[in-house]
């Protein structure tokens, strides 16, 4: 907490400092007879405020660099910074959303997001008017006491969303969150998480391999190859910020990156 | 949600009515009137749009309560749960009264029902005296070996030296006649309480200790992950993930710990007391007195099941929301 309180307080002059740093980043997993590179000199900059997606085929690496910058998997070489310090350790100045929803089965929508409040011990008035506007801001109202089989996926995902922002982070990560969702149910969260970024001004990070999505959500999109992940290209549609699928779909610059996108996905799975 | 396309409002108003009325049936206590979560589940991943399940609204009108519970409905759905296992014992007591009634087996081996009752008319006294006896064993070697066995579990899962040192050896222990251990006990502890207790609490033991471990362990290592980036302690992400989390699995193991509780009792009564139904079993078996030994037998079965049961209420308490307690009586015997 104090780091955030010292960035803030210092005013806006650090909002052009990056939020996360990354920095020749390799990943090897060892196994007893081999070993494998994961990550291959990754280097990227996250700006306060901005929403990067991360699009990769499978196993390219993108979901062990989303744990690397949370400090939930250590490092071979390289160094990650997050609001300007080195990462050692699990960070908690951060939201982290799974692909599956990691809720708990036993408690309800309002309690699983209030875990969130408890583990840190934050001020519990607090926490429920907040976790009150976050159900709220996502739609879950009247939902507060179903238990996780009682939701959707959809549903389930708008908790762990909840859960996730609940403590108001400067930095949301997030791992594939609507993943394993329909095709239609995806398209509705991807308005929501545009508007949700909109309207809390958090930094995200979104790792995904959906072409369309990776597009319609971010800011800027880095594309990884596969195994051992690299950073290819980098787009910047430059789209407004505000993204609505009847227009944004159709607008020339979507087409143009996700065309682009689609292309370096393509290529990188006939080089595999 | 104000500015969103106008079907997820209607989606959401929707699935809050059906959510309503399922919360009022899961307060119908028996598990078997509850919808399938299974069907539900599958509904959702297969659409996300739930509420235009067709499989809702058919269950939604079979349901006996909708509108909250009702104690005729419960005596009925309780009714309709145990009605088979109840006619299979009539079943069987009529064979029994049947073979005493044509003496196709001697009295002395196989005494008639009503010679029974009426033993336990007789001599309620005593036996109520000897079946609280062995309850009370039973019942302090069961809460024991729960603690004992559960503080073990925590142990065993986070310590690696602990586990190392210790899960071998526990499994190894297991391998030894608990039951031979019994005139030990009573070579150190005498003819009291306490050797009894002790065997309740040895031969209840194991399954607690390996149904807590696997419950322990079977926690999903993303709510580990979760509770790193809350920056939870160990203490906080044992009480509110992983505890919570083993429950079902231990609760299974105290179920199979509190009848081999009674088992541990009776045997210790066995080798050595004066007190108990194990007590009694012997001496009824030595004056071959058949109706008594029915009956001491039919009370033991008594303390056995009425603990079990209490059991079964205590996790209807603690794990309601576990798919074993929201069974889908459809996909039942698949």
């Amino acid at each position: 907490m104090t780091t955030a309180a010292a960035l803030e307080a210092s005013g806006p002059a650090v909002d052009t400092e990056p939020i996360i740093e990354v920095s020749n980043l390799s990943m090897r997993f060892r196994s007893k007879r081999s070993e494998t590179l994961a990550l291959d000199d990754v280097s990227l900059s996250v700006m306060p405020g901005e929403f990067v997606t991360i699009a990769g085929p499978s196993g390219c690496g993108k979901s062990t660099l989303l744990k690397i910058i949370a400090g939930l998997t250590l490092v071979t070489d390289g160094e990650v910074r997050l609001y300007g310090e080195r990462v050692t350790r699990p960070q908690r100045e951060i939201g982290f959303a799974f692909q599956r929803s990691a809720l708990l089965e036993w408690r309800g929508v309002r309690k699983n997001i209030l875990l969130q409040a408890e583990m840190r011990g934050m001020d519990r008035r607090h926490a429920e008017e907040r976790a009150e506007h976050l159900i709220e801001l996502t739609g879950l109202t009247g939902f507060e006491k179903a238990l996780p089989h009682e939701l959707s996926g959809g549903m389930q995902q708008r908790v762990a969303l909840c859960r996730a922002l609940l403590h108001e982070p400067r930095v949301l990560l997030m791992d594939e969150p609507f993943g394993a969702l329909d095709a239609l149910t995806r398209e509705q969260m991807n308005i929501e998480m545009n508007r949700i970024w909109r309207e809390t001004g958090t930094t995200v990070v979104l790792v995904t391999h959906s072409v369309p999505e990776a597009v319609f959500l971010g800011s800027r999109i880095v594309v990884m190859s596969p195994r051992p992940g690299r950073i290819v290209e980098t787009l910047v549609p430059g789209l407004p910020d505000e993204r609505e699928y009847s227009t944004t779909l159709t607008d020339p610059r979507f087409t143009t990156a996700a065309e682009r996108l689609r292309d370096l996905l393509g290529a990188s799975h006939v080089a595999e | 949600m104000t500015d969103d396309p106008s079907s997820d409002t209607t989606t959401s108003s929707a699935t809050r009515s059906t959510t309503t009325s399922w919360e009022n049936r899961a307060m119908t206590t028996t598990h078997g009137v509850r919808p399938a979560p299974r069907a539900r589940r599958a509904a959702a991943a297969s659409g996300g749009t739930r509420p235009e399940s067709p499989a809702r609204g058919g269950r939604g009108a079979t349901t006996v309560t909708s509108a909250g519970p009702s104690i005729g409905s419960r005596v009925l759905s309780l009714l309709s749960a145990s009605w088979r296992p109840v006619a299979v014992l009539l079943v069987l007591f009529a064979a029994w009264w049947f073979v005493a009634w044509r003496e196709m087996v001697p009295a002395y081996l196989i005494p008639s029902p009503g010679a029974v009752w009426q033993t336990m008319v007789d001599d309620w006294a005593m036996l109520l005296e000897h079946t609280w006896v062995t309850t009370m064993e039973t019942i302090i070697g069961f809460v024991l070996a729960a603690v004992i066995g559960v503080a073990t579990a925590v142990l065993l899962v986070y310590s690696k030296t602990a586990e190392k040192a210790l899960y071998p050896l526990i499994l190894f222990a297991q391998v030894i006649p608990k039951i031979a251990i019994a005139p030990i006990l009573v070579v150190w502890f005498g003819f009291g309480l306490t050797p009894k207790i002790v065997l309740a609490v040895l031969i209840a033991f194991f399954p607690v200790v390996v149904s807590a471990v696997a419950g322990l362990r079977s926690v999903d290592p993303e709510l580990l992950e979760l509770s790193a980036t809350m920056g939870a302690s160990r203490w906080k992400t044992f009480r509110k993930i992983r505890f919570p989390g083993s429950l079902p699995q231990l609760m299974s193991g105290l179920k199979v710990a509190v009848t081999l509780a009674v088992v541990g009792a009776v045997v210790g009564e066995f080798v050595g007391a004066d007190r108990g139904l194990g007590y009694i079993l012997l001496l009824a078996s030595g004056n071959l007195d058949a109706p008594l030994l029915f009956a001491d037998l039919i009370l033991m079965s008594m303390i056995g099941v009425v603990l079990f049961l209490l059991v079964e209420v205590l996790e209807r308490v603690l794990i309601p929301w576990h798919a074993s307690r929201r069974g889908n009586l459809a996909l039942a015997s698949s």
